[in-house]
């Protein structure tokens, strides 16, 4: 009865004016997601009307030409960023995963070695692609002597995503609930036993997630291949890791910077593959995270 | 209070029954040792636990009888978690956590050089205050124990069995293969249990077991400890005073006290069998407590 005698005003439920800002604020976050969106759609939307002509079966079956623009393809360039992109991954990827269970597992956070190796690496991820191409001409082309070849190319893309690929599988590895590790240390699994059993598996989708998107990073890198000397015009496919090479990026920037217009058309082409490439990977990032994604 | 042995304060911490305890002094006049369990598989004397310089826990003296239910009560901070972690010496993967003292594990110096963790771990299960099954089946995280152990026997077996102690098999037989995180909070509390019976520990450590759970699976859960009891050492850290009396045979009530410097230590207050502790505690602090005046 009390309940119901309560006068109607002490009950405030009606509103204050919070929608109108609710909105409006709505409104700023789609807005911002609008530019990016609107950009990319037209990024490639001028992209594939430009490169329309020449995307055809000749475009991958033919290689690079200077003299014949209007029927010259890529097929070097899609077969060096894929062998590039292959080794990058074998040699960047373990090496990446084993450093990152060390920080996350192993280094004992208080030690001041650690603390500078971990303020390196992120450091590391924000250095400028062309220095990397710096230190691979220098260390890797000239002074190891492996000249301008598929590995010394693969080896300066991998200093180079190693960073991004620590980083990314540090923070899978670092999802995984501290309690699963209790519960396998506590049934007397030895520290290497939960990693390899139970964190590792935990945290593969983050990890390989990750490190797609790294090496996503990597196959739109020219600059790095440049300061390298890679060849611009290769008319022959990579047949192992000391071949010399050209990657696709590469070729679309030798390509732009010539004066004819047949150029400017495959270079538009060349882009549609390099992008296509991207969203595969990107779509298998994602498919993979959604498919084994884990929920505690 | 007709007991006179309650009225008169022990004043040298020496054990009056259990001739196994060494004989050791308190640290303190302030903790008296009443009973001590007459087969110990736990001799604890004398145990500090620090982190860092920090020290967490100054000076506990108990026992943990064989196949008994041993309770550890007291406020939060006291250090009651921070003692059974050392029994199956958790706490040495805290970087900086150190104890001193001495804990006996029938005649083997837990903290001794030669002491491999992972073999304590082995033979000292633990279940922990928030089910944490590991993301894969009800099988595979049964399995995954004596595997990792390399334990003989037949898988199939070893789960069923150990399924079946922990009074989950029936409703879980058909599923078996099913992501042990589908379960349900008591059932993943259960099938933790069940986890450590697996790899055949002689004791089993619970932080808290039923803190997560709604009273029906508290009572599964309570049930399941008295059956447990049989065969195993049961160490059970609870913020549930009625949970302590109601399973536990034996009670140890633990308090946090600030020292002349200002700094707060977890010290055990008094340790006794559950029925005395319950109704006729020796100490005030510990009176107050189950009374409900502090804490």
């Amino acid at each position: 009865m009390a309940i119901l005698s309560t006068p109607r005003s002490a009950v405030q439920l009606a509103s204050r004016g919070r929608p109108l800002k609710e909105h409006l604020f709505r409104i700023a976050l789609l807005a911002s997601l609008a530019i990016a969106l609107v950009f990319l759609t037209l990024l490639i939307v001028y992209v594939v009307e430009e490169g329309w002509p020449r995307l055809d079966s000749t475009l991958w079956e033919n290689q690079p030409s200077i003299r014949r623009p209007e029927t010259a393809g890529i097929q070097s360039g899609i077969f060096g960023t894929l062998w590039i992109i292959g080794l990058t991954a074998l040699m960047a990827l373990p090496t990446g995963i084993l450093a990152a269970i060390y920080l996350e597992e192993y280094a004992d956070k208080t030690k001041w070695y650690n603390r500078l190796l971990e303020l390196n690496i992120s450091n590391l991820a924000a250095v400028p692609s062309i220095v990397y191409g710096i230190l691979g001409l220098g260390i890797i082309a000239r002074w190891m002597a492996f000249g301008f070849t598929i590995m010394t190319g693969a080896i300066t893309i991998s200093l180079l995503v190693l960073p991004i690929v620590i980083i990314s599988a540090r923070e899978a590895i670092r999802a995984v609930p501290p309690s699963i590790r209790e519960g396998s240390l506590a049934l007397g699994a030895t520290q290497w036993q939960t990693i390899y059993r139970q964190v590792l598996p935990a945290s593969i989708p983050g990890i390989a997630t990750g490190s797609i998107l790294a090496l996503s990073r990597a196959i739109g890198e020219a600059a790095p291949f440049l300061m390298l000397g890679a060849a611009t015009l290769v008319r022959f496919n990579p047949e192992g890791v000391w071949s010399s090479f050209s990657v696709l990026p590469l070729q679309i920037y030798s390509f732009i910077s010539r004066p004819q217009e047949e150029f400017a058309v495959l270079a538009a082409a060349a882009i549609v593959v390099l992008l296509a490439i991207l969203l595969l990977m990107n779509s298998v990032a994602i498919w993979l995270r959604n498919r084994y994604q884990k929920r505690w | 209070m007709t007991d006179p042995r309650n009225l008169m304060p022990t004043t040298t911490g020496t054990a009056q029954i259990g001739l196994s305890v060494p004989n050791v002094t308190v640290r303190g006049p302030e903790v008296p040792r009443n009973i001590e369990a007459l087969d110990p598989v736990f001799t604890v004397s004398g145990l500090s636990v620090f982190y860092g310089d920090y020290e967490a826990v100054r000076g506990v003296d108990m026992t943990i009888g064989n196949r008994e239910i041993t309770a550890m009560i007291g406020p939060s901070g006291c250090g009651k978690s921070t003692v059974l972690r050392c029994f199956n010496r958790m706490n040495d993967l805290i970087p900086g956590a150190r104890a001193a003292g001495k804990i006996l594990y029938h005649d083997e110096d837990l903290y001794g050089d030669h002491v491999d963790p992972i073999e304590v771990r082995r033979r000292i299960g633990m279940v922990f205050q928030k089910p944490n099954p590991f993301p894969k089946s009800i099988y595979d995280n049964i399995a995954y124990g004596p595997r990792v152990n390399g334990l003989k026997g037949k898988m199939d077996d070893i789960v069923e069995e150990a399924l079946t102690k922990a009074a989950l098999w029936d409703e879980v037989k058909d599923k078996i293969k099913q992501n042990a995180l589908s379960l349900s909070g008591g059932q993943q509390q259960r099938l933790c249990i069940a986890r450590a019976i697996a790899v055949k520990p002689d004791v089993i450590l619970m932080d808290e077991p039923c803190s997560a759970l709604d009273p029906i699976a508290t009572t599964k859960i309570e049930d399941l400890m008295q059956e447990l009891s049989r065969d195993y050492t049961i160490v059970i850290v609870t913020h549930n005073m009625q949970q302590a009396a109601r399973v536990s045979d034996r009670t140890a009530f633990f308090t946090a006290e600030v020292d002349s410097a200002g700094v707060r230590h977890g010290r055990l207050v008094e340790f006794d069998e559950t029925s005395r502790i319950f109704t006729n505690p020796s100490d005030k602090r510990t009176e107050d407590y189950i009374t409900g005046r502090f804490g």
